[in-house]
């Protein structure tokens, strides 16, 4: 018998006024495709089965909507005035929050009806338009601006065709755990891997097929009883496991480098070891010279570790979620931002609490207007989806979104970079053991907490190891549930607290497969029964149970002992969580389904059967030109760099995040009067003044001219924005030390050469070498330590024979302590009369600048940093914002000092008045005014500081001006103004510049 | 005197307990924090509470429309003794006691019929709707006090500013009379203004279009009261959008948020 449905509409009354959703909508259609569709109403539908009764209906109507706001009927009530019709409707498997809300009230409402208590309910939107639109028109609204094909049912038409959908259940499927021969031949492996989606190249699987050939291998297999072939959970674990994604495999590579502009070849064994890990033992090295401890555990957890005071530490991490983004933008984003969370809840023993996050996103321009690639989505959609799946993972979560960046390329077109970074506080010990140490036995039992697994995410490692093209799998994508995420983060904290949680990861990449195969490493081995995993849904083969990326889901290891305590105080919690197996000390990872084997995989094999990638790279620095000048007009010229793309106001999409819930924000995002800032500060209690200081650093610009100097760039950008509200480096002496937590995100397109399929990939390998070469330099330079990191590879897009590469970018994610947060200074100026400074040197460095991109002139240099002189310069900044010397501070980066003005006047409603000559000689007026040069500032002084300024910073600091009452911008240069006009002309372009988008 | 006793609901989504327990503690009350779950078993009750803070958040995703799901388990699910918890809040108010809501928890006072209950049977009197703007957002809005609402929270604070930060934030009446009714009763303690302290007509000085400028709204009693934005964001100077101006133009200015000096208010309303 067909199962029985009711469905219940919840649409806004329209004699409130207008829909904004609807009305959204219809804007966008208009802007972005050029449809008009008239009004727009929405609706809710919700579906419920089995179908309620009379009076349940009744009194459900009452609780799913308020009559003062809401229509709320069963039946299909189309609302009057309306010709077409879309709905959005999930496709089977995809996350619906709602629906299961929906359930969450019935229950409420009828607790004693079994059939509810086991019953389902699905939710939809439909949007109702005005006009009668074509099928195409219709089809377009649907997939480009409400909808996306992939996670959602799209259907569409007049409404007189609308009709209730039957929701689907999914087909019986019988469970198998299969053997699989392995070829004898390469190209027959090769071809396994790539119908598997193993992502494995050719020597991997010959490493792969000699294990199963190995006869000791085959002895013991023979010994327990499973056949000598692998099973098809064993392929995907090990693929999982060796993935690009898990592994780095081009970072642990033995890299020969050639080097022509110093006429050297090199080999590199490691990237990672060679100069990320390297950088951070001698940080360590010069930490412990000058009695200094805080740093606690780094690169070999979830997130990096460092020590706040005896009893806090913070936790730090920044990842990425590009591919996913690529094809479903808000969910890419929004597992992005959940994901990143369960990086500090699931480092050492678990539980952090969760602080801050960050975003720092790059896209091409939202006007990019080339034809679409099939597979490939406007980047305008890229950006508006990316957008609102940040909005809903950190608002939803009570995590305040503090500090970020957007960066506009188009060689972003293909895969967007979207980097999501989360800062948590956790307890320095529990019991007597520090927390940051994960400790498991033999016998301790395997908890799994929080979502369902279905067979969304399944290949989302391997997938991102791979480039996208029109035929990715869709299975990869899924879709977060911020809700169930935050129930079990609230549970996880306080489990932890109460000292049940031995060790805690998460379910991100590989899932089980990843997080026990890792865990499983500390004691030595795990057995796991399948069975016990809860499902969203059957149907899901043991390997896929095994794999599965479905969100929301941590791994614990928990004492036998205390393990009942914990299960109940989930129940009491509405948490799921489930015992699945437990830790051993056998040498082996045991998967098992309803007692069969599905995988026995030997943890040695697993962890380091890999065979190590050899890659070689070159690099030669191209000629350097330098540009002609043109006489340029000042003022148009400064209009044209703060309305770009890479500098206009980011207000509108700052202000859809939540910055300040937890009430600890001290530095916004924006300050004064809509001032950006140069990083974020936050209180850590409300009982003192202590903080932590968050920025960011990243100019893939740059990399295309001299990738060591852009790398430099990024790693100084994020440095001095800490120091630019008051922070100070590490360095010998210095009472009350503070601490630093700095996390590289290397995103690169294919380094692999080829010569068919990727011929560049020995310069772009040379171009991250040099990349790795400067993040050595400047951090060790600074005393600056890497507490973790990731490495995203192969983001190329690939579709009809043409292939889009992000160009090699790294972002730098600092954090440090701050003694006092009421001793920060804001980028606004403060005061008329105050006297403005260039703090540093500028240089003639023009090369890829906002300012030669806007006059669409090549050639100049990179700008470079020199690590010696500002080291010295971010000390005596420190010395002079913690004096109390400084009013405001801003530092130069995009746009150079123009901007940097601009910007600080802007934030304090009041102009300036400033004579470039003061900056240094130049022969003319834009270098002064748009060098990008990095490590400087622009800082305004109340005149009573001067001298004292002045003295501290012995000779650094050039007066340049004065801030002004009156709102306006002056400019003189060789004596003679060459712009004078009103503030509000450039605040218009600043603060226009990205309207209508994201 | 025995330190006024504050219970901060949290659970299913609700994350604004931790700065509002220490809005709280900071005000001179004791702050507990249970989450929604253990008060429904009855493991932390009610009666020895004067307030009861429903604090800001997504409690259940905003799904069906914020504090719409939050409502309907504090209307229908059953205490140990067998009164519901809305129940249980109307006693509190009716002893003396405050119920408060913020944002999320506002939404729910809402829905629940809690306020502005001119009816007094907690029928569907208003409703807060998506933002007019259709976004959420985060921004400082300036705001007037009503000296003359029937909660006494005010004192001090006739025109301050304070943080909102919501997507559904638009209050509108069922119809005229009640809003009529509403304004004269001056249950509608808190407007969004301009600069000249004028009731705010326009984005963005009224974020989100609500009738009457309205920001917050209290049942007749004065002692049900939602409020739409975040004081408890605003406990400490520093977290003012332009605190270091503050401190140059006004030097020795107190370091303590408006925000703060409104949760005293309400300490003191059960003091009393």
């Amino acid at each position: 018998m067909p199962e029985r449905w009711t469905h219940l509409h919840v649409s806004p009354r329209p004699d409130r006024g207008a829909d904004p959703i609807g009305e959204r909508v219809r804007r966008q259609a208009a802007d972005f495709l050029s449809i008009e569709t008239g009004r727009i109403a929405t609706s809710k539908v919700y579906s419920m089965s089995p179908a309620l009764s009379a009076e349940q209906v009744h009194r459900s109507c009452a609780a799913l909507g308020n009559r003062v706001s809401c229509i709320v009927g069963a039946g299909t009530p189309i609302p009057q005035g309306f010709r077409s019709y879309i709905s959005v409707d999930k496709r089977p498997g995809v996350t619906d929050d709602e629906g299961q809300t929906v359930l969450t009230v019935l229950r409420d409402l009828f607790p004693s009806s079994a059939e509810i208590a086991s019953g389902r309910a699905a939710s939809r939107d439909v949007y109702w338009l005005e006009h009668a639109l074509s099928s195409t028109e219709l089809a377009r609204i649907a997939d480009e601006l409400v909808g996306n094909a992939l996670v959602h049912v799209l259907r569409s038409g007049p409404v007189d065709e609308y009709a209730e959908p039957r929701p689907r259940s999914a087909a019986k499927i019988p469970l198998a755990i299969e053997s699989i021969v392995l070829p004898r031949d390469d190209a027959g492996l090769l071809r396994l891997s790539e119908a598997r989606l193993l992502s494995l190249d050719r020597a991997e699987m010959i490493a792969l097929r000699d294990h199963y050939d190995c006869e000791t291998v085959r002895a013991e297999r023979s010994r327990l009883g499973i056949p000598a072939d692998p099973t098809d959970c064993e392929l995907e674990v090990i693929a999982q496991t060796w993935s690009e994604h898990c592994k780095h495999k081009e970072f642990s590579a033995v890299v020969e480098f050639v080097d022509r502009d110093r006429g050297t070849t090199v080999e590199i064994d490691s990237l990672f070891r060679t100069y990320i890990a390297a950088a951070t033992r001698a940080v360590e090295e010069k930490l412990r010279e000058w009695g200094q401890t805080w740093l606690l555990k780094v690169f070999d957890d979830n997130a990096g570790v460092v020590r706040i005071d005896d009893d806090h530490v913070f936790v730090w991490k920044v990842e990425t979620h590009n591919s996913p983004s690529a094809i479903d933008p808000y969910g890419g984003a929004i597992t992005g931002i959940l994901g990143c969370n369960r990086d500090p809840l699931g480092t050492g023993r678990g539980g952090g609490r969760l602080l801050f996050n960050t975003d720092v996103l790059c896209f091409a321009r939202p006007t990019y207007d080339r034809p679409l690639l099939p597979g490939q989505l406007a980047p305008r959609r890229v950006f508006a989806g990316v957008r609102s799946g940040i909005e809903d993972g950190g608002n939803k979560s009570g995590v305040p979104t503090v500090n970020g960046a957007l960066v506009f390329d188009d060689r972003f077109a293909g895969k967007p970079l979207v980097f999501c970074g989360t800062g948590s506080i956790a307890p320095a010990r529990v019991g007597d053991a520090p927390w940051w140490e994960k400790r498991i036995d033999s016998g301790d039992r395997i908890v799994v907490v929080g979502g369902r697994v279905g067979k969304d995410g399944i290949h989302g490692a391997t997938f991102s190891s791979v480039h996208l093209d029109e035929e990715s799998p869709r299975s990869a994508v899924q879709i977060g549930s911020p809700l169930t995420q935050k129930l079990a983060s609230d549970f996880l904290e306080e489990a932890c607290a109460r000292g049940w949680v031995k060790a805690a990861t998460d379910n991100g990449a590989g899932g089980l497969s990843s997080s026990i195969g890792e865990l499983a490493r500390i004691p030595g081995g795990a057995e796991v029964d399948l069975e016990r995993v809860p499902l969203k849904y059957e149907g899901i083969q043991p390997w896929e149970i095994f794999v599965s990326e479905s969100q929301e889901r941590m791994t614990l290891a928990v004492d036998p002992g205390v393990e009942g305590d914990l299960l109940a105080f989930a129940d009491e919690r509405g948490v799921e969580a489930v015992d699945i197996g437990r830790f051993t000390e056998s040498g082996v990872l045991w998967v098992r389904h309803a007692g069969r084997t599905a995988a026995c995989l030997d943890l040695d094999f697993l962890h380091h059967g890999v065979p190590r990638k050899r890659l070689s790279g070159e690099w030669a620095a191209p000629p350097v030109e330098e540009p002609v000048l043109p006489e340029v007009d000042l003022a148009s010229a400064i209009l044209g760099v703060v309305g770009s793309w890479n500098v206009c106001s980011r207000e509108g999409v700052i202000r859809q995040y939540d910055h300040e819930v937890k009430g600890r924000t001290v530095v916004k995002p924006l300050m004064g009067r809509g001032g950006p800032q140069d990083a974020a500060v936050l209180r850590l209690s409300w009982s003192d003044y202590r903080g932590i200081a968050v920025s960011n650093g990243i100019v893939p610009r740059y990399g295309d001219l001299d990738p060591y100097a852009m790398c430099a760039c990024a790693f100084d950008e994020a440095v001095r924005g800490i120091i630019a509200v008051g922070g100070r480096l590490p360095g010998p002496g210095t009472e009350s030390p503070q601490f630093w937590s700095v996390n590289d995100n290397f995103c690169l397109p294919n380094v692999a050469y080829d010569a068919r399929t990727n011929p560049d990939g020995r310069r772009r390998l040379g171009q991250l070498v040099r990349m790795c070469q400067a993040l050595y330099d400047v951090a060790v330079a600074y005393a600056v330590p890497l507490t973790s990191g990731k490495d995203s590879m192969k983001n190329d897009f690939t579709a009809g024979g043409v292939t889009i590469s992000v160009p090699p970018s790294i972002l730098f994610s600092a954090t440090a302590g701050i003694p006092d947060v009421r001793r920060t200074v804001t980028t606004s100026f403060q005061a008329p009369g105050d006297a403005i400074y260039v703090v540093g040197e500028t240089l003639g460095e023009l090369g890829r600048s906002e300012f030669l991109h806007w006059l669409n002139v090549e050639g100049g240099r990179a700008p470079q940093v020199r690590t010696d002189r500002a080291r010295e310069r971010y000390r005596r900044m420190a010395e002079a914002i913690g004096s109390g010397l400084v009013a405001s501070c801003h530092d130069l980066s995009d746009g150079g000092l123009a901007v940097g003005l601009v910007e600080s006047a802007i934030g304090g409603g009041l102009g300036f008045d400033v004579a470039l000559d003061d900056v240094g000689s130049f022969d003319h007026p834009a270098v002064p005014l748009f060098s990008e040069t990095p490590s400087r500032f622009v800082v305004t002084v109340p005149e009573g500081r001067r001298r004292a300024f002045e003295g501290v910073m012995e000779g650094d600091a050039r007066p340049i001006g004065r801030v002004t009452a009156d709102p306006r911008v002056r400019i003189s240069f060789g004596g003679r103004a060459c712009a004078d006009a009103a503030l509000t002309r450039f605040q218009t372009a600043w603060r226009t510049g990205l309207e209508g988008y994201g | 005197m025995k330190r006024p006793e504050a219970l901060v609901v949290t659970g299913y989504g609700i994350n604004c307990e931790e700065e509002t327990a220490a809005a709280y503690r900071l005000a001179g009350a004791t702050a507990t924090v249970a989450h929604l779950e253990n008060v429904l078993r009855g493991v932390v009750n009610l009666d020895g509470f004067d307030i009861v803070h429903l604090p800001g958040g997504f409690s259940f995703g905003d799904d069906l429309g914020g504090g719409r799901v939050l409502a309907n388990r504090i209307r229908t699910r059953r205490l140990p003794g067998g009164a519901t918890l809305c129940d249980g809040l109307r006693a509190v108010a009716r002893r003396g006691g405050m119920v408060i809501g913020i944002c999320n928890g506002f939404q729910a006072l809402v829905e629940l019929g809690l306020v502005p209950n001119l009816g007094g049977e907690l029928a569907a009197e208003a409703a807060l709707m998506q933002n007019a703007s259709g976004k959420y957002e985060d921004r400082w809005v300036r705001v007037r006090s009503d000296a003359d609402c029937p909660a006494a929270v005010w004192a001090g604070l006739e025109e301050w500013e304070v943080p909102v930060r919501h997507g559904q934030g638009r209050l509108v009446f069922r119809d005229e009379a009640l809003r009529e009714e509403a304004a004269r009763l001056h249950l509608d303690g808190l407007t969004y203004c301009d600069e000249r302290g004028e009731p705010a007509g326009r984005y963005p000085e009224n974020p989100n279009g609500a009738e009457l400028a309205c920001a917050a709204l209290c049942d007749p009693s004065g002692r049900i009261l939602g409020i739409m934005p975040h004081p408890e964001a605003y406990l400490s100077l520093f977290n003012h959008y332009d605190w270091p101006r503050i401190r140059r133009e006004r030097p020795g200015t107190s370091e303590d948020g408006a925000g703060l000096v409104w949760f005293r208010n309400v300490v003191r309303a059960v003091t009393a």
